[in-house]
């Protein structure tokens, strides 16, 4: 009996009227945990009551507490029928399992209906009493830290990076089940809300224990997904990065360990104690009947000592790394130093027929279809030359029965030195590592071997150092490596595709797909490359690309951000050609070319690339004439297991003269001229840092938009889909622009598209980002001394200066508005009260940091899942107004619970899924949101000094959000 | 192809003060891009036509979202659906009680009751204001007389704290609930010449000098319902016009003060026994609520109508008033 749950129900409030003959509701609340159920007193005729109830107490095991939520139901006594229910809060108690996070949850929180939305408004206390527990073959994991943060969290130092963890837990889903259909809809929601918060529970649990076992304390990066497998079950998966974490006294300012650009980590490097290592970490042997790729086909090495045997450095001795059987991680960014060269992208897919799961206890299937595709992940990084793969990520997409497993993530090799701790078997050092490269062009040099290469490829000397050789352009999945040297600013690129095919069932709609792919793909790709030289940039960041399947097509999406990096080449401009030398319409083709470089010339004066001087000497080799070649490797797999490599690159052909030679070519070259530019004022991108852009001020808007298309002609060509769909995308942004204008200068961070093909007919592209404010002029002065690419001392100059004018924009910003709104309250006489409010401002964002603001606590990660449903969908607004009002209270009920923990912002906020259903016929529709995120407590930069000393988190957080309400 | 669903959700709810105004105005959504395409603000962002429709569907739907908010306003602060600034929240509410003064002038002094909601499109078309506009403002005033009818303490207070309004919509609201209380006739065409404004004064003087609140400021209905007792006592003035000495006595105390300070003294000298019946004649009448719903009528008949033939200023009026009430209080009867 390792913990004792207590909870106390104190008031309600907003309360809808239950009694119509009377106009009121005789409330009353019953609070589950586990089998043990509490009730309150009733509480008659009021919309407001207060039960001020005693503290119900549950004496519970800690795997419990891990995996289950506390769920309290508000119900309207009924003397005469049954009660009826108002509606629920589940409430998970994880922060409260660890010392550092929250000590008590206590605040209001929505009361939440599947159908009828929010209905009113609770105030709970919660508080958690642990025993310690010292049996070691103990289930639950307690103490284990999450992060959503791809990067390593602020206020934290990562004393040891373990490696890969990842699980998966199966159910029937309950949707699915007999029972379905004799329940009410309200009861099948509830069931599936409670099933997949248990199961979430379960999974995290599970991952803490392997985390434990590899002896870390904190998952980073963890990503945790749903597959919605329909009649053959549910999935909840989860990777991440095991990490050692040490929390930095707060007096401190967070240093080595993040880099969000409010923090320069730079100067810590040298100086730093110890940075973050790899552990020897052994391949966890666990007798868990879940998933568990040690148990599985992989030929198990003890150690996994990677063989480098056609790679320069393998004459000597390698560096053996024990990061577990797969050297992946699922962060973004990485303290500086950390990473020493970047190979490219690689990713796997494969196509699976579902089979329903007959045991859910054993998995193994669905972890045999993963461990098939991280193998292929290794493969390709071993062929690029790289012992790891960071910024990875793994994706479904499911339409009936066919299912397409998707992984990525960017090949590297990292830096031994941080191994060493970790590893003092290590006798050799090797020399190409000792010599440290420059750090803002080191991560570019080539980590494969230039007589072996994987793939053809042009390497050029690097132009920072002209010691090592680089490859002419870079695509990678991580965010910008903040000691980077880039010229201009950044932006979004995106590639975008529809392919047509018939519909068909079971194993040939499989194949039919799995042929499909690799044409996307290609195609995909080419566009990105076109892309990147027309806007006269040579490396993309941040690369995500979506295929999503419906029934008769597939919908390919690629969004990165493109960036000029100053240790590469400049791109070569895009040549058109006719078919024939001497074609007839050459004249066309010229008015083509012109467009073409003129659409070059005016991008080259937007993101304000002005590459260097010293770039135009040339090492060697002249300016390099332009040929295609891909940094993208990638093979698919089809259901039946047959492996197919794809070159991308395209062969003796030089890709970058396009050849007209038919209509559709015309087409394609159009569609590359239709991406407008964003407007005056507004830059955009897909990454943590926006490249060129640093000096935020305090204007932050998160926002989710969702667009389902509904394309009316059946007849369509692959062609004019992808203009439908290109369109569609670009006027979501267009829309973004629009209202966010406000806002200029700014820039839209972190955009994340997410396409689907609920039905045959529709496309729904799903959008969450976040705007931020800057400082225009300073920016200006920036991008003047920009060119001189010292290195990071200047960088460093260029982010702390801005860094303190954008804090103080910012108090100041927060003291008028007060000031404006002090006064105004005055001028209305002091009487005019807002009754007394305390609703907590809590800002959301999908980045790993705040503006202008420190993260002084990670209260815990916020991983919540609703489903809406409505039998009125007329009387809501339609589906518009369904979806609007539904994904305003998931906003509304993550703000509550991050308030509730004592924490007035939400990081690293996702929104995972987002299943929209309707019927409009039978006036229904349906809706499933997870949405996932760190609470956190931060406080202004300004405040810092004052508040750090008394270190009084509570006082502070308190303190900050009365000043910003 | 057609766009079967587009949202648009901000943390910090987005709200654009224009459309806000155009929906509280009762455009629909199409003839508000109408409106916004003619006022320019395509050009700020290179935006189109569906960008501007979409912009403002989303608003729309923002705005229909919060109404029910708005019905009571000190929701709005602890509410948790919407975010929104504590400066944009007094903003919303501000706007949305705010009134047409043609609109309120049509309706003021009526009961605000279903009747009355009927004959709004009436008043719709003669006003230029949308009907759905109409509804909106009847709808408030409907909403705050419910509130403060059953609430004690001074009235103005009332609405300023129920309704979080400022200091100036509050005392506009109380002269609508205090006129649609006591039925005060508006609407004749002798009283079209008195704005909105007009009436809210009046109304003003009459809540601080004639209800119940005036003498005692804890009872219920204190400020809406005039004082039974004072208007009871009003009978007694009628020895002003009744009794000829009395009468005369008065004249001449207040003929004598105003000689030489007025160029119409001739008239009013001339006048002085019409005007003082009228007034007597009004005051004594007012224990009839007949009476007091025409209590602004006969004013203007009985006092307003003669005082101009004759050429008054305002500042003449203001003068003779003065005197004829201090006037009254120096005659033995008074004292």
């Amino acid at each position: 009996m390792p913990g004792k749950l207590k909870a106390k129900i104190v008031a309600g409030r907003h309360l809808p009227v239950m009694d119509r003959a009377s106009d009121l509701t005789d409330a009353f609340v019953e609070v589950k945990f586990g089998n043990t159920t509490f009730k309150t007193d009733v509480c008659p005729k009021s919309l407001n009551p207060q039960w001020n109830s005693e503290w119900f107490k549950f004496e519970v095991d800690d795997e419990d507490l891990q995996d289950e939520p506390l769920q309290i139901t508000v119900l309207d006594h009924d003397t005469y029928s049954a009660n009826d229910a108002i509606g629920k809060v589940y409430i998970d108690i994880d922060p409260l399992l660890y010392s550092e996070a929250a000590s008590v949850i206590s605040g209001w929180f929505p009361i939440y209906d599947t159908i009828h939305g929010i209905r009113g408004e609770i105030n709970v206390i919660v508080k958690v009493e642990l025993f310690n527990d010292l049996n070691r073959f103990r289930q639950s994991s307690c103490g284990v830290k999450f992060f959503c943060t791809t990067c390593i969290p602020q206020c934290y130092r990562a004393t040891l990076v373990h490696g890969f963890v990842e699980e998966l837990v199966v159910n029937e889903d309950p949707e699915y089940q007999w029972i379905d259909r004799i329940r009410t809809p309200r009861a099948s929601n509830e069931a599936r809300q409670r099933l997949i918060s248990l199961m979430s529970g379960e999974l995290q649990r599970k991952i803490g224990l392997k985390v434990l076992e590899m002896g870390g304390n904190a998952v980073v990066g963890y990503l945790q997904c749903f597959d919605l497998e329909g009649e053959s079950g549910l999935v909840v998966r989860a990777i991440g990065t095991a990490c050692t974490l040490d929390k930095l006294s707060s007096g401190t300012p967070a240093s080595n360990a993040c880099n969000s650009p409010s923090k320069d980590g730079k100067e810590a490097l040298p100086t730093s104690s110890s940075p973050p290592p790899f552990s020897p970490s052994k391949p966890c042997s666990r007798q868990s009947s879940s998933s568990d790729t040690d148990l599985s086909l992989t030929p198990k090495t003890g150690k996994n000592t990677w063989p480098r045997p056609s790679f320069p450095f393998s004459s000597l001795p390698s560096p053996t790394l024990h990061i577990g059987e797969f050297p992946f991680f699922t962060l973004t960014s990485f303290p500086p130093g950390f990473l020493l060269h970047v190979g490219g992208v690689v990713s796997a897919r494969s196509v699976k027929l579902l089979d329903r799961i007959h045991n859910p206890d054993e998995p193994e299937t669905r972890d045999a279809w993963w461990e098939e595709i991280r193998q292929e992940i290794k493969s390709h990084a071993r062929a690029l030359g790289c012992h790891a793969v960071v910024g990875y990520s793994e994706s479904t997409s499911i339409c009936e029965e066919v299912c397409i497993l998707s992984a990525s993530g960017t090949a590297a090799i990292l830096n031994p030195r941080y191994m060493r701790e970790g590893c003092l078997d290590i006798g050799c050092t090797d020399h190409r590592f000792e010599e440290p490269s420059p750090p803002n062009c080191g991560f570019c040099h080539i980590p494969y071997d230039e007589l072996n290469m994987p793939f053809p490829a042009q390497l050029t000397y690097c132009y920072h150092c002209r010691r090592q050789k680089v490859p002419d352009v870079l695509f990678t999945t991580i965010d910008l490596p903040s000691e980077a040297a880039v010229a201009g600013k950044g932006c979004l690129i995106q590639a975008r595709l529809c392919r047509l095919k018939k519909k068909a069932q079971g194993e040939a709609n499989a194949t039919a797909i799995s042929n499909l792919l690799p044409f996307m793909e290609y195609e995909l790709h080419t566009q990105l490359m076109n892309k990147l030289k027309l806007r006269s940039m040579n490396a993309l960041f941040g690369l995500h690309i979506q295929i999503s399947v419906g029934e008769n097509m597939l919908l390919g999406l690629a969004s990165a951000t493109g960036v000029y990096l100053t240790a590469l080449p400049a791109p070569g401009g895009i040549q058109i050609a006719g078919k024939t030398p001497g074609d007839l319409s050459s004249e066309h083709i010229s008015s083509i070319q012109k467009r073409i470089n003129d659409t070059i010339a005016v991008n080259k004066e937007l993101y304000q690339i002005n590459p260097p001087e010293l770039a135009e000497e040339g090492v060697g080799s002249p300016i390099p004439e332009p040929r295609h070649r891909s940094r993208l490797f990638r093979s698919h797999s089809e259901s039946s297991d047959e492996l197919s490599e794809l070159d991308l690159s395209h062969g003796k052909k030089d890709a970058f003269v396009l050849e007209i030679d038919d209509t559709d070519a015309v087409e394609d070259i159009h569609s590359l001229l239709i991406d407008a530019p964003p407007p005056t004022g507004f830059y955009s991108c897909n990454t943590e840092n926006m490249p060129g852009i640093s000096n935020w001020t305090s204007g932050v808007q998160m926002f989710t938009s969702v667009r389902v298309l509904r394309l009316s002609n059946a007849n369509l060509t692959n062609q004019g889909l992808n203009k439908i769909f290109t369109d569609l995308c670009e006027n979501l942004l267009k829309s973004f622009y629009f209202k966010l204008r406000s806002m200029i200068p700014c820039c839209l961070c972190h955009l994340n598209f997410t396409v689907a093909v609920p039905e045959e007919e529709l496309i729904q592209v799903t959008v969450t980002a976040v705007a931020m404010t800057y400082d225009k002029e300073q920016t200006q002065e920036k991008t003047a001394e920009k060119p001189i690419n010292k290195g990071s001392l200047e960088a460093e100059e260029q982010l702390q200066f801005p860094l303190e004018l954008c804090a103080d924009s910012s108090s100041s910003n927060i003291q008028t508005a007060s000031k404006i709104s002090e006064g105004r309250s005055r001028s209305l006489r002091s009487s005019r009260s807002f009754g007394g409010s305390s609703v907590t401002v809590v800002k959301m964002t999908p980045l790993s940091f705040l503006p202008g603001t420190r993260i002084i606590k990670y209260l815990g990660i916020i991983n919540m899942f609703f489903i809406r449903e409505t039998t009125s969908l007329r009387e809501e607004g339609g589906v518009s107004g369904f979806l609007h009002s539904f994904i305003a209270e998931v906003f509304a009920m993550v703000r509550a619970h991050v308030a509730a923990l004592g924490g007035n912002a939400v990081v690293s906020y996702s929104m995972k899924e987002c299943v929209f259903m309707e019927n409009p016929n039978k006036n229904q529709a349906q809706c499933l949101i997870n949405v996932s995120g760190d609470a956190v407590i931060c406080i202004s930069e300004t405040d810092q000094e004052s508040s750090a000393s008394t270190a009084n988190t509570g006082q502070t957080g308190g303190s900050e959000t009365d000043g910003a309400t | 192809m057609s766009v079967e669903l587009d949202v648009f959700v901000g943390n910090t709810t987005i709200m654009d003060e224009e459309v806000y105004q155009l929906w509280l105005d009762g455009y629909t959504v199409n003839d508000a891009v109408k409106v916004r395409m003619e006022g320019g603000v395509m050009d700020e962002c290179e935006a189109s036509k569906d960008v501007l429709l979409s912009d403002t569907m989303d608003q729309y739907r923002t705005f229909q979202m919060c109404e029910r908010l708005l019905h009571s306003p000190a929701k709005l602060a602890n509410q948790l659906l919407f975010q929104i600034p504590p400066h944009r929240q007094i903003m919303l509410i501000e706007r949305y009680y705010a009134f047409d003064d043609t609109f309120v002038r049509e309706v003021l002094g009526k009961k605000l009751s279903k009747g009355t909601k009927k004959d709004l499109d009436d008043i719709s078309a003669k006003t230029s204001v949308t009907l759905k506009s109409c509804r909106r403002q009847f709808d408030n005033f409907k909403r705050v007389f419910k509130v403060v009818e059953e609430l004690k303490g001074p009235l103005v207070e009332n609405i300023r704290q129920h309704f979080l309004l400022s200091d100036k919509l509050a005392r506009d609201y109380a002269a609508i609930v205090f006129f649609a209380n006591n039925r005060f006739e508006t609407g004749k065409r002798k009283l079209q010449y008195l704005s909105f404004q007009d009436f809210a004064f009046c109304a003003g003087q009459l809540i601080s000098n004639w209800t119940v609140g005036a003498v005692d400021n804890m009872v219920e209905d204190m400020d809406v319902d005039l004082d039974k007792e004072f208007l009871q006592e009003l009978k007694e003035l009628k020895i002003l016009i009744t009794d000829k000495d009395l009468l005369d006595q008065h004249k001449s105390l207040v003929c004598t003060a105003l000689r030489g300070k007025t160029k119409v003294f001739i008239e009013m000298e001339g006048s002085f026994k019409n005007l003082s019946r009228g007034l007597i004649n009004i005051a004594a009448k007012l224990t009839n609520t007949k009476d007091v719903r025409d209590f602004f009528i006969d004013l203007v008949e009985k006092f307003i109508e003669p005082c101009r033939s004759d050429r008054w200023s305002a500042a003449d009026m203001k003068l003779y008033l003065t005197h004829y009430t201090n006037s009254a209080h120096i005659l033995d009867t008074f004292k």
